[in-house]
């Protein structure tokens, strides 16, 4: 906001309608007409603030976001600059480090490998920030899909009620019914094929119950609301009323619960390469996989095999839920002005 | 040909394995072109389940609504769930008690005001917005190009009930139902809210029907006054008579009940015997009865007709406060 001008003691700045000849009280309406407009003036410019502008001023506030924002931020920045950060190619084997490979050694930390080999005396370092990639990619695609999915059926739900809404609430019921990975597990081995499309669908169709119900609960208290009732006071459409009434007012918690999602999401995946489930191609670099690969078998030899995909899983699984929990906190409206 | 005809409206909501309660018992009234007409009562005596069944917006199941409601000779009640669509926000307009929750909070107010405006008119949604700021402008919103572009929550709640109004009235349409406008809102406000109904209601020449349950507000607005008890009809009468002349008890009462500046010091305030719980069904006699100061053995034996009075009102009452007790 600008230094409002008129403060005791300066005389307001000369106005073209000000009459300079009339006595103090004119003077003194004068001035405070003046900085009247100014403060008008000055919050003019700033319009609506959107409520997503209002949340983000929260978030910043919130020292959880922040750490969970930075932890993310790195992540995707490892993820996308893989290539250039990475010291060596995460598939090759180095002849250096093959010849120091034995069954009861696993060369350690040396020049130009910071962490040392893995069990088939590829670099470490590189393996885990190629493993980023394809962490992010699965976690980031599972979660849209079943956000997606499930942001369809919740809304049908929701808006139709009555059988429509029975059936499908029955059909979620049965999914959370079982345990998560044992779902997952279940549908990856329906496959006939694996690969890493098959984690993310499973993963996906696993969460898709979690964001249905969610959507479906909000659509619900939407569709009992004043606004919603004086909408159809006013004539909307029932299409109007779904989509633009009762939907956008339904997403706060599901948006929020897709950013925690996110972090069950990359442990789901991890844990189905970890039981071997994954993407058969054992060159490509994934954490889940390097962890169990590696990190069970040669646990005695060499620990830090398992202990840097482990802590990568968790320090980047605790950054989305930090964020999201924050998230939810800034976008709660009972948290408002 | 009246504007808004309401013969016998009965509403009984009846849920599966409970007995069926009558909300709405036979209610009829008038409401003549540009005319300002009052439904006043306690709560639960049946006011906003009456306008809501006026529009037509009560829920499709779980209830039964009778009667006919004749807008302009078409009986409302009988029009297709689309075409009763068509009509709400077109013909009649809403106003409801709580400006906050009845604006949708993720929605900038200029969109809530032009979205009926593309509803009704067609309108493009650059001309909407364009009449949505005269309409801010009218309901005496200042700053209206800023206003806009603002969402609920950021302005007051004085304004959001003008934003409703002119959402209310974007459509000009002939018949405009206040449910309780100015309850959930300070004193001074209320009194500028009521000027600007008062206002909007002469000039566009839009009949106007206030449910309330503060006389105040009848007082300065309304043309004829319905008091509801117990989901019927127990006393109506022109403003004037109503208030100088209460010939029920339960309006009597109501007048009563009101606190005043002039009274003597230390007096206590009057106020009704019991409460709502009390009554008894209209079938077995005036559902009042149990409060009543003037109950005879005839208030007991069945219930009591409503029938014309003198004044050209009408009244359910067997033993009518006498027409010279002088009131307020």
């Amino acid at each position: 906001m600008t230094e409002p001008t008129t403060q005791a003691g300066t005389p307001a700045p000369r106005r073209k309608d000000e009459r300079p000849d009339r006595g103090n009280v004119t003077r003194l309406g004068d001035r405070k007409k003046a900085r009247l407009e100014e403060l008008a003036q000055a919050s003019a410019g700033k319009g609506g603030v959107s409520l997503l502008r209002d949340a983000l001023r929260r978030l910043r506030r919130n020292p959880a976001a922040i750490v969970g924002a930075t932890i993310i931020a790195l992540f995707v920045l490892v993820a996308i600059f893989a290539p250039l950060i990475a010291p060596h190619d995460p598939v090759q084997r180095f002849d250096e480090l093959t010849s120091r490979l034995s069954a009861d050694t696993i060369p350690g930390p040396s020049d130009g490998f910071p962490l040392g080999s893995d069990e088939l005396g590829r670099d470490l370092l590189s393996r885990l920030i190629y493993g980023s990639r394809q962490t992010l990619f699965v976690g980031v695609f599972a979660t849209l899909i079943g956000l997606a999915i499930g942001v369809l059926l919740g809304a049908i739900a929701g808006a139709f009620g009555g059988w429509v809404d029975n059936i499908l609430m029955r059909v979620t019921d049965v999914m959370l019914a079982l345990p998560a990975l044992l779902l997952a597990i279940t549908l990856v081995a329906l496959a006939s094929r694996s690969s890493q499309w098959t984690v993310i669908l499973a993963v996906a169709i696993v969460n898709v119950p979690v964001f249905a119900r969610l959507l479906r609960g909000s659509m619900l208290a939407q569709r009992e609301s004043d606004h919603v009732l004086a909408a159809r006071a006013l004539g909307v459409k029932k299409r109007s009323i779904v989509l633009r009434h009762m939907l956008p007012n339904a997403m706060t918690a599901v948006i929020v619960q897709a950013t925690l999602t996110l972090s069950v999401a990359i442990i789901e995946a991890a844990s189905l390469s970890f039981l071997g489930l994954g993407d058969p191609d054992r060159d490509r670099a994934e954490w889940g996989a390097m962890l169990g690969d590696a990190g069970v078998r040669y646990f005695e030899v060499r620990p830090e095999l398992a202990y840097y995909p482990a802590l990568a899983i968790i320090v980047v699984a605790l950054g989305f839920t930090l964020l999201g929990e924050a998230m939810r906190e800034a976008l709660d409206p009972k948290n408002r002005r | 040909m009246s504007l808004l005809d309401v013969r016998d409206l009965s509403v009984v909501f009846q849920r599966r394995g409970e007995r069926p309660f009558t909300a709405v018992d036979k209610v009829s009234f008038t409401v003549e072109p540009g005319q300002t007409v009052g439904l006043v009562g306690e709560s639960g005596c049946g006011k906003s389940v009456t306008s809501l069944a006026i529009m037509g917006l009560l829920p499709k199941r779980g209830n039964k609504v009778t009667g006919e409601v004749l807008f302009e000779g078409t009986d409302l009640l009988k029009l297709r769930p689309d075409d009763m669509r068509d009509r709400r926000g077109r013909d009649i307009g809403m106003i409801f008690q709580d400006p906050l929750s009845s604006l949708n909070p993720v929605i900038p107010i200029g969109v809530q005001v032009a979205e009926v405006l593309e509803r009704h008119q067609g309108r493009e949604r650059k001309q909407a917005l364009r009449e949505a700021r005269e309409l801010l402008d009218a309901v005496g919103i200042p700053d209206p190009d800023r206003r806009l572009k603002e969402y609920p929550h950021q302005i007051s709640g004085g304004m959001r009930q003008r934003a409703l109004i002119a959402i209310a009235l974007a459509c000009k349409p002939r018949l405009l139902i206040a449910d309780e406008p100015t309850t959930a809102l300070d004193v001074t406000i209320q009194a500028q809210i009521l000027t600007l109904l008062k206002q909007l209601v002469d000039d566009t020449g839009t009949a106007l029907i206030m449910i309330t349950h503060d006389l105040g507000v009848v007082a300065g607005l309304c043309d004829t006054v319905n008091v509801l008890y117990g989901g019927k009809v127990v006393e109506r009468a022109r403003r004037h008579e109503l208030f100088g002349q209460p010939r029920h008890p339960y309006t009597h009462g109501l007048l009563n009940s009101v606190p005043r500046l002039d009274s003597i010091r230390g007096e206590r305030l009057h106020a009704i015997r019991g409460s709502v719980a009390d009554n008894i069904p209209w079938t077995e006699g005036c559902a009042f009865a149990p409060r009543c100061d003037n109950v005879v053995d005839a208030c007991l034996e069945g219930p009591p007709p409503l029938e014309p009075t003198a004044t050209g009102g009408d009244l359910r009452c067997n033993n009518p406060v006498s027409e010279e007790v002088a009131v307020p």
